[in-house]
């Protein structure tokens, strides 16, 4: 009940600041970038920076999530709208740009005795078909799977890149509903196993490696960890003014280094204009 | 039209407000839930255990569950304890000190459910975890927490029935012969028996209701639970849980979730409203 209101009050607010905003400051031009709560945080760095450089143009960075991004692109209420999962079917009208990509890693508490798991061995786990951390070489202890909820963006990678087509994650595993709580539960839980963005992972929960392979700026640059998603800006028209400016601005070798420092990760120039045709 | 008139007319219209907010909301959910309930069908929607919208699975039966197990739990924990209170409060304790223990009891309706929620993610949660075993988010966890939380609405509509018992039931049962004790639990608490039933089913509606700190305690995962140390997910949490993100079927399949929790507690309110009026007569 409170998804429907929420969403609504966005879009009627966002409306309101459509309307009223312009007439308080002439001359400034104002975008509004709404969506993923995965990508705005990086939004807000970026549009902090381009409005320093820029200052007769005003760029306002909402949250809501992916759906209510692209919800308020596809009815006008704001120009640019960030996801962090792929559009749907009923969305293709609508042109989406990945900005940057962000890698999932593996997390498990910081005292588990792990190094790493084999993607099979993840995937089986995710499953639900190893329950035990002995069956993977750790201790006699049940293993707490720890998840994201249905429609989430890192969910919606994982499944895809980790369990595939043809297994669902266990209704067994435990739901938390962002990134900072599976990491509070991870941390908490010396049993516990869990997926985040890799530019989260912080001292208090251990990322494991995959099949070998850290989870690394430089193995995801030379492609051999490849648990990877784009996050996206989405037009419902080729972008202009403003907010094609912005666009250039995040992609450009500046914008690129700021999201880098958040740890995120720059596929170069090439894998971007690739990714924009 | 004279001003009493008028006045009258703005109350009756303010009243009308509100009541048609009611109509809104339930008409918003009704439209945007039943569709779906009726394309996947009533039955394997509310019976059906695998919960993929993304899949098309809409089965929200381990939530129905989850509801159950939880709201029973909070009862467990919250009638014992609420029924004593208000006992206490209203026969053995001196006027002094009930003027010191109700406001805090009321204090305990101000605290934000979120806080409810910390407390117990952060005490509760690992010393389930560390001497009980699993994963320590669970129906146990919740069932306390949520129990903790109805105390005031058993509390004090007990205590207010407890006291709208007329003076001669307690003076009679006394003159009688019988004990203070045996008064208590052979006279007055029988004859508040509807307003203290009627209570319980508040808090009922209550536990039902509570989302955030379930969200934060219970650990959502939408299995069938077989066990008071397993995770479970509720109505509303499932609703809570996945607005963020969800579209489409996914988002309808959320307010036939609300359409399921209207019914239930529509139902228990009428239930309340029911036994208490039937107290009074």
């Amino acid at each position: 009940m409170k998804a429907g209101w929420s969403m609504q009050i966005l879009s009627l607010a966002l409306c309101l600041f459509q309307i009223l905003l312009p007439g308080c400051h002439r001359g400034q031009v104002e975008i509004s970038v709404v969506g993923s709560t995965s990508v705005q945080p990086f939004a807000e760095a970026l549009a902090e920076e381009f409005m320093a450089r820029h200052p007769m143009e005003k760029i306002f960075i909402q949250g809501g999530g992916s759906t209510a991004g692209i919800q308020a692109v596809l009815s006008g209420a704001s120009q640019v709208g960030m996801s962090s999962r792929k559009l749907e079917a009923s969305e293709k009208e609508l042109i989406a740009i990945p900005i940057i990509y962000d890698a999932i890693a593996v997390i498990v508490h910081r005292n588990n005795p792990l190094d790493g798991l084999r993607l099979e061995q993840i995937r089986h786990i995710y499953a639900g078909k190893i329950t035990r951390w002995n069956e993977v070489g750790g201790k006699d202890r049940a293993i707490t799977v720890v998840t994201r909820e249905e429609g989430s963006g890192t969910r919606e990678t994982f499944q895809n890149l980790v369990l595939g087509k043809n297994e669902e994650i266990s209704l067994a595993a435990l739901v938390q509903d962002s990134n900072g709580a599976i990491r509070q539960v991870v941390a908490d839980d010396p049993n516990a196993i869990g997926f985040i963005s890799l530019g989260l992972v912080n001292d208090r929960v251990r990322a494991l490696k995959v099949d070998g392979i850290e989870p690394s700026i430089e193995n995801i640059l030379n492609h051999r960890y490849t648990i990877l998603r784009p996050f996206l800006f989405v037009f419902k028209s080729p972008p202009g003014g403003t907010a094609k400016e912005f666009l250039d601005y995040v992609l450009s070798p500046e914008g690129q280094k700021i999201l880098m420092k958040e740890g995120l990760v720059s596929l170069g120039q090439n894998a971007q204009a690739e990714a924009r045709k | 039209m004279n001003k009493e008139k008028f006045l009258e007319r703005g109350f009756l219209l303010v009243a009308l407000s509100s009541i048609s907010i009611l109509a809104l909301i339930a008409f918003f959910i009704f439209e945007q839930g039943v569709p779906l309930m009726w394309k996947v069908g009533l039955k394997s929607f509310l019976l059906g255990d695998r919960w993929y919208p993304s899949k098309g699975s809409f089965g929200i039966f381990p939530m129905i569950v989850g509801s159950f197990w939880v709201t029973l739990g909070a009862l467990a924990v919250g009638v014992p304890l609420g029924l004593s209170s208000a006992v206490f409060l209203c026969e053995l304790t001196p006027p002094k000190v009930g003027m010191v223990f109700r406001p805090m009891i009321q204090l305990l309706a101000a605290i934000p459910s979120v806080i409810y929620g910390f407390w117990g993610l952060i005490v509760l949660v690992p010393l389930i975890r560390n001497h009980l075993g699993g994963p320590g988010l669970s129906i146990l966890a919740g069932s306390f927490v949520l129990g903790i939380m109805i105390l005031p609405t058993i509390i004090s509509i007990s205590e207010d029935s407890l006291r709208a018992l007329p003076r001669t039931y307690k003076e009679g049962a006394l003159s009688l012969g019988a004990t203070h004790w045996q008064t208590i639990w052979r006279v007055l608490v029988p004859a508040a028996r509807s307003g203290i039933v009627a209570s319980i089913i508040l808090g009922m509606g209550r536990a039902l209701g509570e989302t955030m700190a379930m969200i934060m305690i219970l650990g959502n995962a939408a299995q069938i639970p077989s066990s008071i140390l397993d995770s479970a997910r509720t109505l509303t949490t499932n609703i809570g849980i996945e607005m963020g993100y969800a579209s489409g079927d996914h988002r309808q399949a959320l307010f036939a979730t609300g359409v399921v929790l209207f019914f239930i507690v529509m139902g228990l309110n009428s239930l309340a409203m029911v036994i208490s009026r039937k107290g009074r007569a």
